[in-house]
């Protein structure tokens, strides 16, 4: 249903009925195509991730608050959690690989069209039965409910005894169908980066954004199947009456917690490197330099990739590893801000010496070094186990993965939304507004997760859906709340610049940027074979010797 | 649509050939084993960190009939990664009519395969009294792992079993490639390993002798 | 503007870290006024890592405001593009070496205080608790002592001459639970069939505030705790007190009547009478307590009256129902409980 309601909003010019419209729509294997309806779909569901995370926000402004009941509270932050991380950044991050993948390694699709909305369709359908649950998930106890057990959701607080009702169900089924479609996703652009590329394009000479997406992708095929597992096991646990999470009957609930972060750690980067990947394009057009080091940044990407694999644990300081665990997961997790210290500082460097020019896709990316560099900086402080033993489990820890997410990967995400909303929609955004929109989200994202550090020291607990008075939060919560009206209005500002442009806005042409990579040399839209001829290239700036033929970039490389 | 492309003008790059004739199917196929592969590697780590956490883990597989029989099972999964084998092999030489034979007699080795591990099973539950939430030796985490494990290797045998009917009745009329024969026979051989993991760690470290 | 927000995190930790000696606490529960071995060395391990980060950041950030204020396209300056640079081995080098050094400055402090604080071995005049949690309260077992209490939690103060440390292991009834006391230590998980053990040494004596910080269920948040830090004598005095049995009057004999024949006895224990029930709190000398419901609300005639109608109007989804008792019935449970001292 989404899909049906996303067709409409995007193909608005065409004369077919809308029948036809939707029914092309909805049997489409093309890529662009599906980048486009997991992007719509994302941002559905990044509304009601939204919504429910304004209603978090109204029930703490102020201690002892009765906005909601503690059970509509913890049924909020559940499904806030699942549906951004699933529902919402992972299509985002999804879309835009599918999107632009086939497109910057000129390509004509992917490998696998058809599994592509075979994926497609199964993590659509796997949010719309995560929100079935608010209909469905008490079945035959009573009203409805959605599930209430934390995005990580513990055991043995999902075991039937302590949670009855089908709501738990309905949230690893979703899980599980959509964690099927990630894996078809990834293994789709893996197979494409490898497979697919144009005559010309080595590894080393392919933009950055299809090295970092081809890591994602890697890391969603080693780190999904332990989730899978997991969700595999609860089932039967839940269903059939085994007893894997079952600590009365000899199970384990740390058994789920390793499986849970051996997915969730990787998880972040999931979603960070793609992340990663859009100001790597995006910093050197606007900077009008080559990116800075590009070997380095790949090595630095793969080395993320694979110490992400072992840092999970760091998740769990205080669930009581020995000392020794401790200080493996210490020192593992504090490697892996050596390789991410080394991207901020070139994409510092590509900045250095150039000529930048502040439009609103660079704005965010400017705006993500600044966050991401005190994200990966509370980071680090997180990483001291016992620095982790205060912090964990509070508002610190909730402030800082929101700094991660939102301050890193929502903001190059919207900079990917201007940034290649010409290719898109073949229309130009509108840039005052999009200031406006950047201006309001950065002072409601500070207000919010800048202060929201402070109530963590000062030993507020994450998930309490009220405080007592007295104990120092009052005013930071107060202040945390204004900020989110902030970053709400700022995204309805968004959304108006995306409808109101794609409807009005200025002709775009095949190359606004004046950029470098392949997707700039078709039309806007790209015509649904992408190219008229398969492009040769012969360095990672296609676009670059072409433009510039007396000074080319193979000369450099 | 290539044809559309072909009718556009000449761009200023010309094409070229492909410096990477990966086969992206094959590629496909293997990087889906490897992440299957890590959902059943899950599932042992889950057993095997269980087992050994718990003192009086039961051995109920009695020598007849549980490990003659799961010893029958192995041997007949063997025999059809055997014959999927040929079938490839006689795929590549372009004979449809003998690969067709070798892949049925593939899906037969399936089959009996999934009857027998069902006839297992049945005996289990039936005379041995082990379902997945309880058994007579107290310890329920047994029959939770068991059935588990087997249960989705099991799921993974019948889905291969679906997989090679299409491939067999789509090369019987002429449509699919040796490659896309040689692509099930990595999944056929995936399932088949699967089990060469389970049979020892499951059957054999559990038999009473 | 942005650019000073960003500093906002930093600024705050920094003040929070000077709170502690200023006179008016900035909060009960200040992760830096620590008042406890645990506590002082995550502080200090805190403050170290602080500093260095703080150090990193303001290096980058002037790096960046640089670049990025600089190396702006400025009006007059013409078309061409700037020089193309693709890179410098040594930079990259610089860049990696140095993080690298500092990692493991970090990375040596931290494994210090990982091993002070979970290789520590309990002298012999320690005292013994069990934690138990339980969703929504805590249960305490003193060991040597069959003292049985609730959710406040009396230790004695201990000093560097004579220490008297408490070690807590940690077991929990139903699901995951963590016992953090911020001003006294880190948080240590309770997990169902997995102990865990923690220790605290508190320097003074007062109350120390802390709750649940592992999502256990519907009343996560009212599960909040009170660690009472008395002298050795008022401790031994109060563990002398809390191992008798109930205080037992004649006046009350209706209330305690009522009281045994509902199902009030299958969860709560009063030694002395004939309720055993463990799956609530024991309430034997329930009035030595000053909060009820896991500090949902302080332990006044009223409120307890309150409570015992229906505690979801304290804790709604709380696992205590509602009895439905008549108004005398509740007079004479609640005249019974003032008792129990």
């Amino acid at each position: 249903m989404s899909a049906a309601r996303a067709t409409v909003a995007v193909v608005r010019s065409e004369r077919a009925p809308l029948v036809d419209t939707l029914h092309e729509w909805v049997t489409t294997v093309d890529h662009k195509r599906l980048g486009i309806l997991y992007i719509i779909y994302a941002l559905l569901f990044l509304a009601f991730g939204g919504i429910e995370a304004i209603i978090i926000r109204i029930q703490l402004i102020r201690p002892h608050n009765t906005f909601v009941s503690p059970q509509v509270f913890n049924r909020m932050f559940t499904m806030h959690g699942t549906t951004m991380i699933f529902f919402a950044a992972m299509p985002l991050v999804f879309g835009f690989a599918n999107y632009l993948v086939p497109l910057m390694i000129g390509a004509r699709d992917t490998a696998f069209p058809r599994l592509n909305a075979f994926s497609f369709w199964l993590t659509a359908f796997g949010g719309l039965l995560l929100y079935f649950s608010f209909l469905g998930g008490n079945g035959l106890y009573g009203a409805g409910n959605a599930p209430d057990v934390g995005w990580f959701a513990y055991a043995p607080l999902t075991s039937r005894t302590f949670s009855p009702g089908h709501s738990t169900d309905f949230w690893i089924l979703a899980l599980l169908l959509s964690g099927i479609g990630s894996m078809g996703t990834a293994i789709n652009i893996a197979a494409t980066v490898l497979c697919m590329r144009c005559p010309g394009m080595t590894l080393g000479k392919m933009p950055l954004l299809a090295w970092l997406n081809f890591t994602m992708a890697g890391l969603v095929i080693l780190s999904m199947s332990p989730l899978t597992a997991a969700q595999l096991m609860l089932l039967v646990d839940r269903y059939l009456g085994g007893h894997f999470f079952d600590v009365q009957a000899g199970g384990s609930a740390v058994l789920w917690m390793h499986f849970f972060w051996i997915f969730g750690h990787p998880e972040v980067y999931v979603l960070a490197i793609p992340a990663f990947a859009f100001a790597s394009e995006i910093i050197p057009v606007f900077s009008r330099k080559p990116i800075f080091g590009y070997p380095v940044m790949v090595a630095a990407t793969l080395a993320i990739g694979f110490i992400s694999m072992s840092v999970w644990a760091h998740h769990m300081f205080t669930v009581g590893m020995t000392s020794a665990g401790n200080t493996f997961f210490v020192l593992s997790t504090m490697a892996i801000a050596v390789p991410t210290g080394i991207k901020i500082f070139n994409w510092l460097a590509t900045i250095w010496g150039g000529k930048v020019q502040y439009r609103t896709p660079m704005l965010f990316c400017v705006a993500f070094l600044f966050q991401f560099l005190i994200a990966g900086l509370t980071g680090i402080m997180l990483a001291a186990a016992p620095f982790d033993w205060q912090l964990s489990g509070s508002y610190f820890v909730v402030a800082h993965f929101h700094y991660v997410i939102v301050g890193g990967i929502l903001f190059t995400i919207f900079g990917a939304f201007y940034y290649w909303f010409p290719k898109m929609s073949g229309r130009m955004y509108n840039e005052a507004l999009g200031k406006v929109h950047f201006w309001l989200f950065t002072a409601g994202f500070h207000l919010t997760f800048d202060f929201m550090h402070v109530p963590g020291v000062l030993g507020m607990p994450r998930r309490i859906y009220t405080y007592e008075p007295g104990r120092g939060w009052d005013i930071w919560n107060l202040v945390i709340t204004i900020g989110v009206l902030f970053q709400a209005v700022a995204t309805l500002v968004f959304l108006g610049n995306l409808l109101w442009s794609k409807l009005w806005g200025k002709v775009a042409g095949s190359d606004p940027w004046d950029g470098w990579t392949l997707e700039w040399s078709t039309a806007s839209p790209p015509p649904a074979y992408n190219f008229p001829s398969l492009p040769e290239v012969r360095s990672r700036r296609p676009l670059w010797d072409l433009k510039h033929p007396e000074d080319p970039d193979w000369h450099y490389e | 649509m290539s044809s559309q492309a072909n009718a556009a003008v000449t761009s200023l790059w010309e094409g070229g050939r492909s410096p990477y004739a990966v086969n992206s199917k094959k590629f496909g196929m293997w990087l889906f084993v490897v992440s299957d592969a890590l959902t059943f590697s899950a599932l042992l780590m889950a057993y095997t960190y269980l087992r050994v956490s718990t003192p009086n883990w039961p051995t109920p597989f009695h020598f007849s009939p549980s490990i003659v029989f799961s010893s029958i099972m192995t041997f007949v999964l063997l025999s059809s990664s055997l014959t999927m084998v040929m079938g490839v092999h006689t795929m590549n030489h372009g004979n449809r009519k003998a690969t067709v034979g070798w892949i049925l007699a593939t899906m037969a080795g399936g089959l009996a395969f999934v009857v027998l591990h069902l006839r297992e099973w049945l005996n289990l539950i039936n005379n041995e009294h082990i379902t997945i939430f309880g058994n007579p030796m107290d310890v329920p985490l047994f029959g939770g792992t068991f059935f588990t494990l087997t249960g989705l290797h099991m799921t993974h045998v019948i889905c291969g079993v679906i997989y090679l009917g299409i491939i067999a009745a789509g090369v019987g009329r002429g449509k699919f490639k040796a490659e896309d024969v040689e692509v099930s026979g990595l999944y056929w051989h995936f399932v088949d390993l699967v089990w060469m993991f389970i049979f020892p760690l499951v059957y054999l470290m559990s038999a009473r002798i | 503007m942005r650019i000073l927000k960003s500093a906002v995190p930093i600024f705050c930790t920094a003040a929070a870290a000077r709170a502690n000696s200023a006179g008016e606490p900035l909060s009960p529960t200040n992760i830096f006024a620590p008042a406890s071995t645990p506590a002082d060395t995550i502080s200090g391990l805190s403050l170290l890592v602080l500093t260095i980060t703080g150090a990193m950041f303001v290096i980058v950030l002037c790096l960046l405001l640089w670049a990025v204020v600089k190396f702006r396209e400025k009006a007059g300056a013409g078309p061409g593009e700037p020089a193309q640079v693709y890179g410098s081995t040594q930079v990259e080098l610089a860049w990696t070496v140095i993080p690298v050094l500092i990692v493991t400055i970090l990375l040596l402090a931290t494994a210090r205080a990982i091993a002070s604080i979970q290789n520590a071995i309990p002298p012999p005049g320690a005292v013994e608790v069990s934690v138990i949690g339980h969703q929504y309260w805590w249960e305490y077992h003193y060991k040597k002592s069959n003292v049985v209490t609730a959710n406040e939690l009396h230790v004695p103060v201990s000093s560097p001459v004579h220490p008297t440390p408490t070690f807590l292991s940690l077991f929990s009834a139903d699901t995951d639970h963590s016992f953090w006391v911020p001003r006294l230590a880190g948080k240590t998980d309770l997990i169902p069939n997995h102990p865990n053990s923690m220790w605290i040494d508190p320097r003074e004596t007062g109350v120390y505030l802390g709750q649940c910080s592992q999502y256990c269920g519907v009343q996560h948040a009212k599960m909040l705790l009170r660690v009472y830090v008395q002298t050795r004598d008022e401790f031994d005095r109060w563990l002398e007190q809390q191992s008798g049995p109930a205080a037992a009057s004649d006046s009350t004999i209706e209330g305690r009547r009522t009281f045994e024949s509902t199902a009030c006895v299958n969860c709560h224990t009063i030694r002395g009478s004939t309720a055993t029930g463990t799956f609530g709190p024991d309430l034997t000398h329930l009035m030595s307590r000053e909060t009820i419901g896991a500090g949902a609300a302080l332990n006044t005639p009223a409120n307890l009256r309150r409570w015992i109608q229906d505690p979801s109007a304290f804790k709604p989804g709380c696992l205590m129902p509602a009895m439905g008792l008549s108004d005398s019935q509740l007079d004479a449970i609640t005249a019974y409980m003032e008792t129990l001292r």
